[in-house]
């Protein structure tokens, strides 16, 4: 696949986090490395999300450290932060479009705040941008709540790809969608990284995005990564919930459709 | 990373080849854009190619600039193309170069004299659908209920005692804070006016009739539009939004019936009550502001009470809070059902709620004045 090189671009390390005084995440260690699409899974509840709020610095941790683009987000001042942020896109899972601005609006907010460059551009990035995640030009002046769910995901895609970000993370992007729509999708982000050679972060239950775009998928159980590694691994692996989740009916049938 | 000359060139009698360099991104974008508009404009050379080769980071902004110099170019009958351009890249490039920018115009901003008429016009046609359907309300409420007296064991009243001790019960607390306050203002200004002329007695008169004609159950309609109608709303809307309502149509219930029924019932039995402790509460705060800042003895309070409010003083009152229950319950269970699938929707059927039973329930104050004038009362 995509040029994936060997350094890592997020490295978490021994992450504690607690959440109302439960343990949710036990001693996390995970890579993201340059130019790869890693899928992240594990069962309803164990904390990938946590992670991933964690990781954009949402939610407290107890203990641990996260490097971002090799800055430790803990000893980043306000203004390395803010670089980071810059460099970083964030996909929601239910897009989180802002629903008082046009999707226009939407995608030209991070470029009016983080950029210096002329209306003109702004708008012509915001319709290229819109054009690449495969929507027309004419949506630029609608709002949000005129969208259906699937343009609601592109549009926020959009957004997220505002300011070419080196990572991208994606939070169930195929969920809530058609399997057709959930296809096209994982296309347009496999596309859309092997063209702008991002790293990106999914959070997935879609056992086809796992199989069809991942390059490594990283596994959550106990609040732990109980393995991490590519699809082989996984199959081959012996441990009973990835056994589960990679050998269950719903696996096997999608694995015969792609056969 | 550098930003490095961006652009630059030399004329060759009737071509000219550009060089681009350095980090062609979001971050350069402000600088590398002029240079770009520069170069469209000034170039009359035939044949233009512009080398790549030398970029070290290109993203969708300096690729879109590129392509934006190549249209303009072309539009001007230039023979325009790029040479150089990074294999990793070529993806990048076909993205943005498939791009129609294709922007149908912005609507025209109309005469604002014409869009004040039109909202006024869609505004007047809103009032006339809300009529509608607080008749159509009212007829349904009232099919639900013969059907529900013809067979009482239809008759939700699990449901309606859960909403009376909710909309009744737990607002009395609130309710009698409230009133026992505006009776106390009410007295404390009557007497501090009413002192000028020597006729701090007649605070008790004003009060009396004040609280309980108008004032009591006028308040406790407020609370209750606050507190209970929006609950309504918000609940009605929720439910609609979940497709509960929907649920039980196909299972085969009215919602009016099973929901709507025993709510607006249970509003109509606690507001009478409510508006009753509320008067009592208000008449009380009124007592002990005339006794403690106006020197009033309690005795002669009551003395005088009874001489200044008869039993149709206080019937008046009364008489109005089931109307205005009904009339709360109605507005709160038809914008509860108005609610679209949003959340943005559901927030704005609950305001919408408030604002319009707390309208209504002040119209129909003063439709019982005129009434109560013109008979005499």
């Amino acid at each position: 696949m995509a040029n994936v090189s060997n350094t890592p671009i997020v490295e978490v390390r021994d992450l504690v986090v607690d959440l109302k005084g439960n343990r949710i995440l036990n001693g996390v260690t995970l890579d993201v490395y340059r130019g790869e699409i890693l899928g992240f899974v594990g069962a309803s509840g164990a904390g990938k999300s946590v992670l991933t709020r964690t990781i954009l610095g949402l939610l407290p941790k107890q203990a641990g450290s996260i490097v971002v683009l090799g800055v430790n987000l803990d000893q980043a001042g306000e203004l390395q932060r803010q670089e980071i942020e810059r460099r970083w896109g964030i996909l929601f899972q239910q897009g989180a479009l802002f629903s008082s601005l046009t999707v226009g609006e939407n995608i030209e907010f991070p470029i009016r705040e983080y950029l210096d460059v002329s209306d003109r551009l702004m708008t012509e990035i915001a319709i290229t941008k819109l054009e690449m995640v495969g929507l027309k030009a004419d949506v630029y002046r609608k709002f949000p709540s005129e969208l259906s769910g699937g343009m609601i995901k592109r549009v926020a895609l959009a957004r997220a790809l505002a300011l070419d970000p080196e990572i991208l993370f994606l939070d169930e992007p195929t969920s809530g969608l058609d399997p057709i729509s959930a296809g096209d999708f994982d296309q347009l982000i496999l596309t859309l990284q092997q063209t702008s050679a991002m790293a990106v972060f999914m959070v997935t239950h879609d056992l086809d995005s796992l199989h069809t775009i991942c390059d490594r998928i990283a596994v959550l159980g106990d609040g732990k990564i109980i393995e991490a590694g590519g699809m082989e691994r996984m199959l081959a692996s012996q441990h009973p919930w990835l056994r589960a989740y990679f050998h269950g009916v719903r696996a096997r049938a999608g694995r015969q459709a792609a056969n | 990373m550098t930003a490095g000359i961006l652009l630059s060139g030399q004329a060759q009698g009737d071509r000219i080849e550009l060089s681009a360099a350095g980090s062609w991104t979001a971050e350069y974008a402000g600088v590398i854009e002029p240079q770009i508009d520069a170069a469209t404009r000034a170039i009359t050379a035939r044949t233009i190619s512009v080398n790549l080769a030398r970029i070290e980071y290109l993203d969708t902004y300096g690729a879109w600039l590129l392509e934006r110099a190549l249209r303009g170019w072309k539009n001007q009958g230039h023979d325009a193309r790029l040479v150089g351009l990074r294999e990793d890249y070529r993806g990048l490039f076909e993205k943005v170069h498939a791009g129609t920018q294709k922007l149908t115009p912005a609507p025209r901003g109309r005469n604002s004299i014409m869009a004040t008429l039109e909202s006024v016009g869609i505004t007047m046609a809103g009032v006339g659908a809300d009529l509608a359907l607080f008749a159509q309300m009212t007829g349904s409420l009232i099919t639900a209920l013969a059907r529900v007296v013809m067979r009482p064991t239809s008759f939700r009243l699990t449901s309606m005692v859960h909403q009376l001790e909710r909309v009744g019960w737990r607002a009395v607390p609130i309710i009698l804070l409230i009133t026992v306050l505006i009776g106390a203002i009410l007295a404390q200004q009557g007497i501090f006016h009413f002192r000028k002329f020597g006729a701090d007695i007649y605070v008790i008169d004003m009060v009396g009739v004040l609280v309980l004609r108008e004032i009591g159950v006028l308040i406790v309609c407020v609370m209750v539009a606050g507190r209970s109608g929006s609950s309504y709303t918000a609940e009605l809307g929720a439910m609609r939004m979940r497709e509960e309502i929907d649920a039980l149509r196909t299972m085969g219930f009215d919602p009016v019936e099973v929901l709507i029924l025993p709510r607006i019932l249970a509003l109509v039995i606690a507001v009478p009550i409510l508006t009753f402790l509320g008067s009592m509460a208000a008449l009380y705060g009124g007592g002990l502001v005339s006794w403690l800042y106006g020197g009033i003895q309690p005795e002669i309070f009551l003395a005088r009470l009874r001489e200044a409010v008869s039993g149709t003083t206080f019937e008046v009152g009364m008489i109005k809070a089931p109307f205005m229950a009904l009339v709360i319950g109605i507005v709160a269970c038809v914008e509860g059902l108005q609610v679209q699938g949003s959340a943005e929707s559901l927030g704005e059927k609950t305001t919408n709620s408030v604002v319009k039973s707390i309208f209504m329930v002040i119209v129909l104050d003063g439709i019982f004045a005129m009434f109560f004038a013109s008979i005499g009362l």
